[in-house]
This record gives C-alpha cells, sequence and structure tokens, in this order.
C-alpha cells in the first residue's frame, strides 16, 4: 500500500507500514468501552470508497526554507483568545453516562528542522487531559505539516463516507495561494503564527467528535513519538476531487425517488446549509477585507506619525512643536493598536468564518455521500431485478447448470441489497446525530468567539480615551 | 439647510474679529447643483449703510472677489489669499447630487468642509488691515442683487525663483534670510504630513465601509439561521453599525481638523514662499537699477531716467519688505492659534467618538448570552 517516498526526504526514521488504521488491542480490552455507539466497521478495500480532502494535492513534503533561527510566533496582544477561545474546555457529553471529559491540545514552539530542501517546519502538539483514553494527563509530540494532512487523510478516508462531518485540514494549496496573494512569505512570524494557529483548532474540532476522539489514528498522533511518514495512496489531487464531486452531482441527478418524511429533513438541511454557506463566504470576504484595511490602517497610522514628528521638529514655534511631537506619539501608539485589532479582526472572526466554510463543503460532502449510498443500494436493487428476471428466464428455458449460478447469484445480492439498505438507513442516522451536534457547537462557537471579538472592539476603544485624554492637554498648552 | 445653530462662532480663531467688522457665514443653503451662502456682516464703519445686514451670495462670487485681489498690484505685498474651490471644498453638480442621495452623513461632513472653507476667506479678508477696506469686498458684502460675475479660469505660475536668484545680491535682513529657511522645510514637511494623513484617513474610511458590509450580511444572515443564533446575529449586526458610524465619524472629523488644517497650511506656507520670492523679485530689479544708475552716471547719459527708475525700485523693495515682514510674522501667528484650535477640537472629537458606548458590557453580554 505505501507509495515510493519523494526523494527529498530528511533521514529520518521512515517506516513503512501502511497507514491504514491499527488495531489497537490496548482499547479493544478495555472493559469500560466508555463509549457505547457503535463503531461501523470500515470495509478498507472498498473501492466506491473516496477520499474527501479539503483541498489541496498531497501530503508529500514540499520543500521549504524558513529561517534557521527558531521562530517565535508573532504573539499579539490578546494571543490567549485567539486560538483557545471557544476551545476552552471540551467537554464530551456522554449520550449514555452523564459524565463527562476535558481535553485541551495546543500547537506551539515552530522550529525548523533540517536545511535547504529537506527542510520543514516541526511544531510541538502538547496534550493536557483527564480522559482515561490516554495513557497520561499530559503529554507532547513534535509533528510537522505532512502529519496533520496525513491524520485528515486518514480520518476522512475513514467516516467521512458513513456520515460523520471530519473536520477540514487547510492544505498545500491553502497556505501557498496565502503565501502568493498576501505577499507574505513562508518564513514571516506572521504567516507561522496562522498556520499554528490553524492546526490547533484543526485538532481542537477533531477531538470534540468522540468517534474521532477514540479513533486509534488520533491517538497514534497525540501520543506517539514517532510517527509513520504520511504517504499519499490516499492523496487526492485536484482532479481526483473534481471526478469525486462530478459523480456526486451525477448521483443527485439520477435519483428520481418520491420524497418521503424523512427525506424532507435532508432536503430542507440541505438547503439550510447551501444558504449558510453562501452567506459565510460573503461574510468572511468582507471580514478579509477589514483585516486588510485594517493593517493598512496601521500603516498608514504609523507614517503619519514620523511625518507629524518631523513636522514638529521643523516648527519653530516651541509650544507647538512640543505639541506636534506629542502628536506624533500618540499616533504611533494608536497604529499599535489598529495592529493589534487588525489581529482580533483576523483570529478571532474572519479565521472562525474560514472554519466554518470549510466544515461545510464537509458537510456537504457527507449529504452527498448519503446519495451515493442510496445511489449504490439503488443499483443493486436493479441488477438483483434483472438477475431474477434473468432466472426466470432460465428456468423456463430449462438450463439447469446456468441456473444454479443465477441462484448463487441472486443469494449474493439479496446480501448486498440488505447490506446496501442497512448502510443507507446507518448513515442516515448518523448524519442526522452529526448535523445536529455540529450546529450545536456552530452556535457555541460563534457566540463564545464573537463576544470576545468584540471585547476586543470595547478594549481598542477604550485604549483610544487613554491615548487621547493624555494629548488633549498637551494641545491646550499651546499658547 | 444649515443655519446658525452648528457653525461654531469665528470659525478660524486666528483672525481677531473686532467690532469695527465682523462678517460670518449664517446660513448656507444647498439647492440642487449649488450653494447659496447668506453673508452676514456687523460693522460701525461708516461705508455701510447699514451697521448689520445680509446677503446671499454663491461659490462664483467668492472667486470674483477673490480674483479680485489676486490682480490688485496694490496687494503685492501680502500673502496672496488661498484660492478657493479647490479639490476637497466644491464638487461638482454630479458629485454633489450622488452625495445627497447617498449618506446624508457623509454629504453633511463634505458641506461642512465647503461652508468653513467660504467663511475662513471672508473672515481673513475682514481681519487684514488693508484689504478690509477694498471697495469689491463691500460691493461683495453689501450689493444685494447679483454681481453677475463669470466664473474665471486663471492659471497662476510662480517661477521657482530662489535658483536663479543672484547669491550675490547680500541680504543681509536676517529675518528674512532665517523665514527662507524655515518656509522651505516647513513647506515640505506640511507637504508630507498632508499627503499622509490623507492616506491614513482614506483607511479609515475603507474600513468603515467594510464594517457597514459586515453588519448588512450579519442581518441576513441573522434573518436566515433556524438555531439560536439568529437572535444573536441581529444583535451583533446592530453593535456592527453602531461601530461604523463610529468609525465614518471618526474619519470625517479627522478629515475636517487635521487633513484640512494641514492643507491649508500647506498652501499658506506656499504663498508665504511666493511672498519671498515677490521681495526677492524688487531686490534683484533694484540691484539691477543700482547698476544702471552707475552706468548711468559714468556716462552722464538718461541719469535723471535712471535716478527715478531706481528711486521706485527702491521704494518698491522697501515697501515689500515692511508689509512682507509683517505678514510672516501674522503667518506664525495664525497658524500657532489655527494648530492650537483644531489640534484641541480634534482631541475633544476623538475622546467623544471614543466614549461611545457601543456596547454596555454587562448589559449587552446577557443580551448575546441567548440560550
Amino acid at each position: 500500500q505505501s507509495a515510493s517516498e519523494p526523494a527529498s526526504l530528511p533521514a529520518e526514521d521512515i517506516s513503512t507500514n501502511s497507514n491504514g488504521p491499527k488495531q489497537d488491542s490496548l482499547f479493544d480490552d478495555d472493559p469500560e468501552d466508555l463509549f457505547a455507539e457503535a463503531t461501523e466497521e470500515v470495509s478498507l478495500d472498498s473501492p466506491e470508497r473516496d477520499v474527501l480532502l479539503s483541498d489541496g494535492p498531497s501530503p508529500a513534503i514540499t520543500p521549504i526554507t524558513p529561517p534557521t533561527s527558531v521562530l517565535t510566533p508573532r504573539i499579539g496582544l490578546h494571543d490567549d483568545m485567539f486560538t483557545h477561545s471557544s476551545f476552552d474546555e471540551v467537554k464530551i457529553e456522554e449520550e449514555e453516562g452523564g459524565d463527562s471529559f476535558d481535553i485541551h491540545i495546543s500547537v506551539s514552539d515552530p522550529e525548523k528542522v533540517g536545511d535547504g530542501m529537506n527542510a520543514y517546519m516541526a511544531y510541538k502538539v502538547t496534550t493536557k487531559t483527564s480522559i482515561s483514553l490516554f495513557k497520561s494527563h499530559e503529554f507532547s509530540v513534535k509533528r510537522r505539516f505532512s502529519d496533520f494532512l496525513g491524520l485528515h487523510s486518514k480520518l476522512a478516508s475513514k467516516y467521512l463516507h458513513i456520515g460523520y462531518i471530519v473536520p477540514p485540514c487547510a492544505g498545500k494549496k491553502h497556505w501557498m495561494t496565502k503565501v502568493k496573494v498576501g505577499k507574505e512569505d513562508q518564513s514571516s512570524n506572521e504567516f507561522v503564527e496562522k498556520r499554528r494557529s490553524a492546526l490547533e483548532r484543526y485538532l481542537m474540532r477533531t477531538v470534540k467528535l468522540p468517534v474521532l476522539l477514540k479513533d486509534p489514528d488520533v491517538l497514534q498522533f497525540l501520543e506517539s513519538s514517532e510517527l509513520p511518514r504520511a504517504v499519499s495512496t490516499q492523496a487526492l489531487s485536484s482532479a481526483g476531487l473534481l471526478r469525486m464531486v462530478n459523480k456526486a452531482a451525477e448521483a443527485v441527478n439520477k435519483m428520481t425517488i418520491k420524497m418521503n418524511e424523512s427525506d424532507a429533513w435532508f432536503e430542507e438541511k440541505q438547503q439550510h446549509f447551501e444558504n449558510l454557506d453562501v452567506q459565510l463566504r460573503k461574510l468572511h470576504a468582507s471580514m478579509e477585507s477589514l483585516v486588510l484595511h485594517r493593517k493598512e490602517l496601521s500603516v498608514n497610522t504609523a507614517q503619519f506619525a514620523k511625518s507629524a514628528a518631523m513636522l514638529g521638529n521643523s516648527e519653530d514655534h516651541t509650544a507647538l512643536s512640543r505639541a506636534l511631537s506629542q502628536l506624533a506619539e500618540v499616533e504611533e501608539k494608536i497604529d499599535q493598536l489598529h495592529q493589534d485589532q487588525a489581529n482580533a479582526d483576523f483570529y478571532l472572526f474572519s479565521e472562525l468564518l474560514g472554519d466554518y466554510v470549510r466544515l461545510i463543503t464537509a458537510v456537504k460532502g457527507v449529504f452527498d455521500h448519503r446519495m451515493k449510498t442510496w445511489q449504490k443500494w439503488q443499483d443493486t436493487q436493479m441488477l438483483l431485478q434483472k438477475k431474477r428476471e434473468a432466472e426466470a428466464k432460465l428456468q423456463f428455458n430449462n438450463k439447469p447448470d446456468k441456473l444454479q449460478q443465477a441462484k448463487d447469484e441472486i443469494k449474493e445480492l439479496e446480501g448486498k441489497v440488505e447490506q446496501g439498505e442497512r448502510e443507507f438507513e446507518q448513515i442516515s442516522k448518523t448524519i442526522r446525530k452529526e448535523v445536529s451536534r455540529f450546529e450545536k457547537e456552530r452556535v457555541k462557537d460563534f457566540k463564545t468567539i464573537i463576544i470576545k471579538y468584540l471585547e476586543s472592539l470595547v478594549q481598542t476603544q477604550q485604549q483610544l480615551i487613554k491615548y487621547w485624554d493624555a494629548f488633549l492637554p498637551e494641545a491646550k498648552a499651546i499658547s | 439647510r444649515l443655519t446658525n445653530g452648528w457653525l461654531p462662532r469665528a470659525v478660524n480663531v486666528d483672525l481677531q474679529t473686532d467690532a469695527t467688522l465682523q462678517v460670518d457665514i449664517s446660513d448656507a443653503l444647498s439647492e440642487r447643483d449649488k450653494v447659496k451662502f447668506t453673508v452676514h456682516t456687523k460693522s460701525t464703519l461708516p461705508n455701510f449703510k447699514q451697521n448689520e445686514f445680509s446677503v446671499v451670495r454663491q461659490h462664483e462670487e467668492f472667486i470674483w472677489l477673490h480674483d479680485s485681489f489676486v490682480e490688485n498690484e496694490e496687494y503685492a505685498g501680502y500673502i496672496k489669499l488661498q484660492k478657493l474651490g479647490e479639490g476637497e471644498g466644491s464638487m461638482t453638480k454630479e458629485e454633489f447630487t450622488k452625495m445627497k442621495q447617498e449618506l446624508e452623513a457623509e454629504y453633511l461632513a463634505i458641506f461642512k468642509k465647503t461652508v468653513a472653507m467660504h467663511e475662513v476667506f471672508l473672515c481673513r479678508v475682514a481681519a487684514h488691515p488693508v484689504l478690509r477696506k477694498d471697495l469689491n469686498f463691500h460691493v461683495f458684502l453689501e450689493y444685494n442683487q447679483d454681481l453677475s460675475v463669470r466664473g474665471k479660469n486663471k492659471k497662476e505660475k510662480l517661477e521657482d525663483f530662489f535658483k536663479n536668484v543672484v547669491k550675490s545680491a547680500t541680504d543681509v535682513d536676517d529675518f528674512f534670510e532665517h523665514e527662507k529657511t524655515f518656509l522651505l522645510e516647513y513647506h515640505n514637511r506640511v507637504k508630507d504630513a498632508s499627503a499622509k494623513s490623507d492616506r491614513m484617513i482614506r483607511s479609515h474610511k475603507n474600513a468603515a465601509d467594510d464594517i457597514n458590509r459586515i453588519a448588512s450580511s450579519l442581518y441576513t444572515l441573522g434573518t436566515q439561521d433556524s438555531t439560536d443564533l439568529c437572535k444573536f446575529f441581529l444583535k451583533v449586526s446592530e453593535l456592527f453599525e453602531k461601530t461604523r458610524k463610529i468609525e465614518a465619524r471618526v474619519a470625517a472629523d479627522e478629515d475636517l481638523k487635521l487633513a484640512d488644517l494641514l492643507k491649508y497650511y500647506l498652501r499658506e506656507s506656499q504663498a508665504a514662499k511666493d511672498l519671498l520670492y515677490r521681495r526677492s523679485r524688487a531686490l534683484v530689479d533694484y540691484e539691477n537699477a543700482n547698476k544702471a544708475l552707475d552706468k548711468a552716471r559714468a556716462k552722464n547719459r538718461d541719469v535723471l531716467q535712471a535716478e527715478t527708475s531706481q528711486q521706485l525700485c527702491c521704494h518698491k523693495f522697501e515697501k515689500i519688505s515692511e508689509s512682507a515682514k509683517q505678514e510672516l510674522v501674522d503667518f506664525k501667528t495664525r497658524r500657532v492659534a489655527a494648530f492650537r484650535k483644531n489640534l484641541v477640537e480634534l482631541a475633544e472629537l476623538e475622546l467623544k467618538h471614543a466614549k461611545v458606548p457601543f456596547q454596555r458590557h454587562s448589559s449587552d453580554t446577557t443580551i448575546l448570552n441567548i440560550e
């Protein structure tokens, strides 16, 4: 199953194990089995199983060249607020137990490893938790960007097609676009911080899904000191993604079934997410524009401050000269304020919206999978029907050898039809639960983060009052 | 319509208005494609028939008055008044209509600027010891019919004379030396500050526009969403709308108090520089006349003519020097006062806006935390 490794990999321990899910016997033997909901048995070899990655190419390593020094991420005023905001605690409400657990994951200390073409960024992933699933209460590992993508790839391949809204991880393409458009380079502190923050949010969202939290790949990712290199067997190129999307669209077109009661829920929800998608994208675009303009404002204010200082220097009236210098100082402080506010705009609000735009893509994908599951079931049913007709013909024409074969095939198909129906019902059930969970999360996320954001606006206002209050007497002192 | 109520008294405090002549714009009416200013005069001067009177004037008539000063040779020794309506102060008919139709607040801000500019111009004239006696000015104030002036389109070209002035002309007057150096640097710095302040304010306006769009999107989300977020989004949309208003007003006030101030003194410092140019030119003429006189005396030909010419140049130079000195001293006084006033007002307005309670924290968060 393992593809050939790219030549540019650094010389580290690369185990070429398959990257399928590990059968974690430790977990199976756990007498408590805290999570009672049955895990669907995933057939790894099923050819129809498609992989939905959020975007971007394979997790193969793209050489990057950040500076050699250890990069300290730029810590904004509200560093803690940004990423840890709604993730202060993850309480996993047990459906049948009522116990609650908490887990907190942080991604920190981005560090360049290696040199030249083989260099990459490594991040420290620290988990603090009281959940007994884990071997200890607090532990750290080192992970690189491709490890995150690899994790997502595995989870997507296992869970998306059975109806779980697997949180997307922004892929390489997303970050490349940022580099091109945003005039940032990969080594800039800001870029590193953005990525670090995004990866942290990704992990936190992932563990919020009970089914993912107990997934062996997730546990391994968080706990194992060594991780097998992510290989791109299940990587989806953009062409592949397009193919999948087209197939889903075809499936929808072929669907001529009359909508019954339960389907109305799905239709309604799909429409809801369509609308939400449109609105969130619009809001996101406006927010990104605000971030840009706020940063511009910061830069222009700084420039004005310098200019005002120069003007103060050339002013030959002493008191006015001093007042102008004070004005320059105030403006300088204000430019920092604008910069901080722009960070709040971005890390709190804009990234929230970006995350949800991507999440909703995953939601839509899950609905599409349901369609395809239904289609598969229908196709199998039709095939069975044909076989039965063929069998009847054979019986009529009295061909005993072929008849037996036909009967065998029919038996097999009947089993498959039953399985198809089961799968369809299961995915429908899962989606209903998942959507309910997702919506609850969404409400909580938006409320928590937006309130924090509004607080940032209030804080900015209060700072402004301080600064101008201090300046006013200076201006009045001009005589 | 803007009436007396909100217009600050003594728009530009650097101009001492005394009882003998007080001028202000008491009313301003914006019609479809033009603005009508009500010019109100209070005076004890015998030149006027009444002690208090008003006339209605349009922009073109202000221009007429301004041009009449510029063309008057007698006024060469004074810092030329700034031309009105170059750029930000006045707008084309289309812009005006569009403004009115769109955001009333923005329109109001621009309108304020226009009126302020015109009033400043009049007060300058009224405060000037010589210009206030100008006949055209009195006509402008008193004559209650249309002045029926055609709009003029003048281009004033001024050469950079400093580069051509022969430095051998010993300009021993320290005052003017200092002024020259000072003005050159000051003018450049004010130019830079003016440009930077414009850019800063533009960014501010852009941000306000974004916030506007965000408020709309949030509102739409609030009407569409099926979860608890409905009410929440609507409330947040309100708060964003409040923020937008604040940001827009801050930008408008910065424009009025800071950007306009800098633009004004950019032009004033240029005008002061021009005055110095004219003085230098007069000096060169005087020196040339001296040389011509020496030559004439040596050849003993046209001596009288040369003497007359020299005396004229001398007189002109001395006159211009005297008035220039006073103008430049006044320039400093006015500048300091104007900056003081505008900086104080800027700080007060910034404080006023920063203190707007767009989120009364405790009460609002309970509203926001609707379960």
